[in-house]
């Protein structure tokens, strides 16, 4: 063992109760980093995963972000051009040639994409009215980009296929109407055509306000409710890579002209939020391992004034100032990786507890168990946080050590 | 016999708001194997001009040599490597280790220089302390033993290196006659029988007549100059 070390350990092993108090407050630090920034990040994690998940990667809609270049434009594209007071021709509104732009996006590797034609409607049910969103899809489609057939409780989407009448709701809106399975309602879409259609299916999301709105029917149901022959108004998209939906969203509206809005765009400020609440957190569990870190600094501050007599002598001996330095900052080493080791276990302990709460969230009709995150990357962090406070405050009283001359600690002494 | 230590016009002062003067215009040659007590009354300077021959304090001017180098040009780590290497210290109070057991203090400086490995430290420092009559206290710590035994282990420490100069400050001051008796003949055994130089600061009357030579220090400057036989 190298001397300066073994020096280390002896001053540490020397003052128990001040190095044990020490380490509680670098174990305890590591642990409340690591349980709170878990936690923060585990329910970032599955904000994020629920955003990814629940809705599509990227949705192309019957919108544009600029108007469309006129012809007299294209005509004369170094003249003194100036279209004001554009009137857009009446048309049916939604996708212009979906089938093809379809086509077109299914040519990219690596994505899935559905036709959706979704309008307001109104749903009757013994007296009772209630609007809601209806969504006109392909069964078999829809399937590959969204969730919705895994949250699927009674019934099933293919069960549209069956029955062109079919409507698939939510659970919310099936006990507000306190109906079930088989029976049958009256959809009211805005232009006034209504249709009787026949529950064949239950979902579950766990979010009330998707549960008690959010309707499906077949697409070609919906297309002549809505009174819009062969068209959709939103072609869903998932990918396999969900970070790589801002690019693909850039080109696929580069190709097809339609607004193409991707998940990170459309949660930007969302994710905007999530940034400053990490920055809070880490602020507020950085300082607890800040002030672990006086502890350390006040423990090897008074080791320095007790030992100054030993240092002298172990310079007098031939002791660089640089071995004394060492001693001290191995002690601190010392205590963070000690204080580390024993954090990171009592940490992924608290994870474990709190990984056992279950909680109801506002907005949220199941309870949930706290989303923990177990990353490699947090315990890093700790770690990492841990042991240069440790080293920074052992810092200080070492450089003092170092400067300790022998002469004046040896002539007072004599 | 040749010169294993020279101080050329040693100055050392003191800065303040009043200058004090500690060593004033010391030369003097050792010579390799020679048992020498620098001797004074309280306050001469002859502990300050230990400290410097030791390499633990710089002169205000002037030059030390040590075995044909001079140290005026080396910077403190240099300084440290001439001390680890060349010199060992002895000192009134016996500054030993106290969390380390009689082995582990005389083995430090060997372990710091790194010359031998673990073992081969630890074996020397067995010797040493079997050459000094304390190798059945090796295991324990500085407070189980006497006044006397402690430094007896802190001069098995100072020889730990085997260096070329033992610098002992009032070595015999804190014990009773006895154990001063005993250190006194061990030091004058290093020199006589096994070639070191020791240069030995003292105002015990017994210590100074069994030296070589005895150089008085008044006011920090050289007063007489002794030599025996």
């Amino acid at each position: 063992m190298r001397i300066q070390l073994q020096v280390a350990l002896t001053h540490l092993t020397g003052r128990r109760r001040q190095t044990l108090v020490s380490l509680t407050g670098v174990v305890l630090g590591v642990a409340f980093f690591l349980a709170v920034s878990s936690l923060m990040r585990g329910s970032e994690q599955d904000f994020i995963k629920r955003l990814v998940d629940n809705s599509p990667h990227i949705t192309v809609s019957d919108e544009v972000r600029r108007p469309r270049t006129q012809p007299a434009e294209r005509r004369w594209t170094d003249g003194a051009v100036k279209i004001r007071n554009l009137k857009p021709q009446t048309e049916t509104r939604g996708i212009r040639g979906y089938r093809e732009k379809l086509a077109l996006i299914e040519a990219i590797p690596g994505l899935r994409v559905a036709p959706v034609l979704v309008g307001s409607a109104v749903l009757t049910f013994a007296g009772r009215e209630e609007g809601v969103t209806l969504s006109g899809i392909v069964p078999k489609t829809m399937k590959t980009v969204s969730t919705i057939q895994d949250k699927m409780i009674e019934g099933s989407l293919d069960a549209l296929d069956v029955n062109p009448n079919g409507i698939v709701i939510g659970t919310g809106l099936a006990e507000k109407f306190n109906l079930g399975l088989g029976r049958n309602l009256t959809v009211v879409a805005a232009s006034g055509a209504s249709r009787a259609m026949k529950v064949v299916g239950l979902f579950r999301t766990g979010n009330a306000s998707v549960d008690e709105t959010q309707t499906f029917t077949l697409l070609k149901r919906a297309q002549v409710l809505f009174e819009r022959p062969n068209r959709v108004n939103r072609l869903l998209i998932q990918l396999d890579d969900a970070y790589a939906a801002r690019a693909v969203a850039q080109r696929i509206e580069d190709a097809i002209g339609d607004k193409s809005v991707s998940w990170v765009e459309a949660s930007e400020d969302i994710l905007s939020v999530l940034v400053v609440r990490n920055i809070i957190m880490y602020s507020v569990v950085s300082a607890i391992l800040l002030v672990a870190s006086f502890g350390i600094y006040n423990t090897l501050s008074t080791i320095v004034l007790e030992k100054t007599r030993d240092i002298a002598i172990l310079k007098s001996m031939g002791f660089h100032a640089r071995d004394v330095r060492l001693i001290f900052l191995f002690e601190g080493v010392i205590i963070g990786v000690i204080g580390s080791l024993f954090g990171l276990a009592l940490g992924a302990a608290f994870m474990h507890g709190l990984s056992l709460v279950q909680i109801k969230p506002p907005g949220v009709s199941e309870k949930v168990f706290l989303p923990i995150w177990w990353g490699a990357q947090q315990f890093a962090l700790a770690t990492a946080f841990a042991m240069t406070s440790c080293i920074l405050a052992a810092w200080l009283p070492a450089r003092r050590a170092g400067r300790v001359h022998p002469v004046e600690i040896l002539r007072g002494a004599a | 016999m040749s010169a294993v230590l020279r101080a050329d016009n040693l100055v050392r002062i003191l800065p303040g708001e009043v200058p004090v003067t500690l060593v004033n215009d010391v030369s003097l040659t050792i010579e390799r194997g020679e048992f020498i007590c620098i001797m004074g009354p309280s306050g001469s300077g002859k502990s300050s001009l230990l400290y410097l021959l030791g390499l633990l304090d710089v002169p205000t001017s002037g030059q030390v040599w040590l075995d044909g180098e001079n140290t005026s040009v080396y910077g403190e780590d240099d300084l440290a490597n001439r001390r680890l290497e060349k010199l060992g210290f002895v000192f009134q109070f016996h500054f030993l280790l106290a969390e380390f057991s009689v082995i582990d203090n005389v083995t430090l400086p060997m372990r710091r220089l790194s010359r031998l490995d673990e073992s081969a430290a630890r074996a020397r420092g067995l010797e040493l302390l079997d050459r000094l009559g304390v190798v059945e206290q090796s295991a324990k710590h500085p407070h189980q033993l006497s006044g006397g035994q402690r430094q007896r282990v802190s001069i098995a420490r100072a020889l730990a290196n085997d260096p070329l100069i033992l610098l002992a400050d009032e070595p015999t001051g804190n014990l009773d006659s006895v154990a001063g008796a005993t250190v006194r003949q061990i030091l004058k055994d290093l020199a006589h029988d096994m070639g070191k130089t020791v240069v030995a600061v003292t105002h015990d009357a017994a210590f100074a007549a069994a030296a070589d030579r005895r150089i008085g220090i008044v006011d920090g400057k050289i007063d007489a100059d002794w030599r025996a036989g």
